[in-house]
């Protein structure tokens, strides 16, 4: 019997910190990882919590992130309650043991904490791994501060392992700015935790030999594609599991979450559509901008980023006149992620936005309230005069000469 | 070797040709049960016993693709199990400790059983798909002499 953890109503904890105590008092039967910066001390706070009596579960050392989702997908078809974390060069190692885990429906919950991808070389925050991952079939949830990296975790292992969902889930927060950075966390205590949750409910589980299945099985032609097309179906209608688990968090915990999250958006006439960390400094951007300046400026953020929020995109976008969609990753060779997800949703809109795209904080390059103001302003200036005054795409914080493509076609 | 082989009791099927059921009918997650009903004895049953499922290949053949496969000649064979041990496809069929023949179903011409088999002349050799049995039991090698 794991021993119990006395709690402080507010812990000061980093957002690797407050995942590894979510892992805790999940009580996660099997970690198998492959540490690496900046998420590190997500699977060693679960390696301690297991050696000093905390977690009746398992650490397992794999030779590398490929192994370790190998041996999560294991343990999970096994029928255990799996998790474990990873960034940046070990996520990329992991994407074809993802693919795997989300088609063989298996719930496991992963730490993403972001970082950028090499080459060059880079330790730092930026969304490269998040974007490497939108195609593997796994839900994406994204935490912007320590609390929500907390509050995340507990929710994915609900929803993952609900019945009706039963698919993988990502938790990402950003490298160092979140899961470096110390904060005011609170926490449930660890009955409470754990009673949210609720006990593993095994599925088709290996370890039950009266019943003996097989996983990862071949399909050619003439099967993969319905198996794909539930599976897309069922990451698909998994908001509303995700709905509901959130409303019984803010039932537990009074903290409100939702899949595409708006602040002050109900009068915005320009936004901000942006993900992780950054969506803070630019609510306090759009703050200062309202108080001082009058600019009604609003902040969108998914939530969800799988399945992503194509309705309440559409709805929250409706009367804006100028939106910023920012993306911290670069889309080698075409508009970023969250512009071409937002430009996907709004084209089936009656009203649409001028859309602009900027490509801001490659490798960690801190993105500061200024520069949230100043591309306010920038789309208040698109809105006051009906259409886009610079290039489409544009790069936040970057030296040399200025980098822009596409403008906007006008009769 | 009668009643020994998925064909004897439940007949025999080709890969593919199932039910095709769409999108909404396959099972979650390709996750296929190998029995029709739970069982808690499966490694005290013989196959024959087993209520294997469709979605096991039992009654599937999946050795159309073999192009030489294994002959099995009773006269030289002294049963000591080798080629029942090593069989990557558990194709050799063997009953208390005897051996009964070669399940052709399941078996990929992979020729390990051949390989593994100590008897002088062999006892186990491969022959061409196009050739029967009994031209092949014809063509038995002679015992070799110990090279001196």
């Amino acid at each position: 019997m794991a021993e119990k953890m006395e709690l402080n109503e507010i812990e000061v904890w980093d957002g690797n910190q407050a995942a590894a105590q979510a892992l805790r008092q999940a009580q996660v039967d099997v970690v198998a990882a492959y540490p690496i910066t900046p998420s590190t001390p997500i699977v060693e706070g679960y390696g301690a919590f297991v050696a000093n009596g905390y977690i009746d579960g398992e650490f397992v050392m794999v030779e590398s992130e490929h192994a370790a989702m190998s041996g999560c997908v294991g343990a999970a078809a096994a029928g255990g309650r799996v998790a474990t974390a990873t960034s940046s060069q070990g996520f990329m190692l992991m994407i074809e043991v993802l693919y795997q885990a989300s088609g063989m429906r298996l719930p496991i919950v992963l730490n993403v904490v972001n970082r950028a991808i090499a080459s060059p070389l880079n330790v730092r925050g930026d969304h490269g791994d998040m974007y490497a991952g939108r195609d593997s079939g796994w839900i994406q949830l994204d935490a912007f501060n320590a609390q929500e990296a907390y509050d995340m975790n507990l929710c994915a292992f609900k929803i993952s392992e609900d019945i009706n969902v039963r698919l993988p889930v990502m938790v990402h927060q950003d490298g160092f700015t979140t899961s470096h950075t110390a904060q005011n966390v609170r926490p449930l205590s660890d009955d409470e935790a754990y009673a949210f949750i609720g006990d593993y409910k095994p599925v088709d589980e290996m370890l039950d030999f009266s019943k003996a299945v097989t996983y990862g099985a071949q399909t050619e032609e003439d099967w993969h594609f319905e198996h794909k097309a539930k599976q897309h179906r069922a990451l698909m209608d998994s908001y509303v599991v995700i709905d509901r688990v959130f409303e019984e968090f803010e039932k537990k915990t009074g903290r409100k979450y939702r899949r595409l999250e708006s602040y002050m958006m109900d009068d915005a006439e320009v936004a901000i559509v942006a993900l992780g960390a950054t969506v803070e400094t630019c609510i306090l951007a759009a703050k200062e901008l309202r108080e001082q300046e009058g600019l009604k400026a609003g902040v969108v953020a998914p939530r969800s980023i799988r399945p992503f929020p194509f309705n309440e995109i559409r709805e929250v976008l409706a009367n804006v006149k100028a939106v910023a969609a920012l993306d911290h990753s670069v889309s080698m060779g075409a508009m970023g992620m969250l512009y071409n997800e937002i430009a996907g949703a709004m084209l089936s809109a009656q009203e649409r936005p001028l859309l602009t795209n900027f490509i801001y904080g490659l490798g960690g390059r801190d993105f500061a309230v200024d520069e949230a103001k100043r591309i306010f302003r920038e789309q208040k200036g698109h809105a006051d005069v009906g259409y886009i005054t610079t290039e489409i795409q544009q790069f936040s914080g970057l030296r040399g000469p200025k980098l822009g493509f596409y403008e906007m076609k006008r009769s | 070797m009668k009643g020994v082989l998925a064909t004897d009791r439940r007949g025999m099927r080709e890969l593919g040709a199932e039910e095709m059921v769409g999108w909404d009918e396959v099972t979650q997650g390709v996750v296929l049960p190998s029995f029709d009903q739970a069982i808690g004895n499966a490694a005290f049953l013989k196959p024959e016993e087993r209520p294997y499922s469709d979605f096991s290949s039992y009654t599937a053949t999946v050795a159309s693709w073999r192009v030489i496969r294994p002959v099995y000649n009773r006269d030289i064979c002294i049963d000591c199990q080798n080629c029942w041990v090593w069989c990557p496809d558990a194709s050799i069929i063997s009953r208390d400790k005897q051996m009964l023949g070669i399940d052709y179903d399941h078996c990929k011409g992979c020729g390990v059983c051949v390989e593994v088999c100590p008897t002088n002349p062999k006892s186990l050799l491969m022959f061409a798909e196009t050739e029967t049995i009994e031209e092949a039991l014809a063509k038995w090698p002679e015992k070799k002499k110990k090279e001196k």
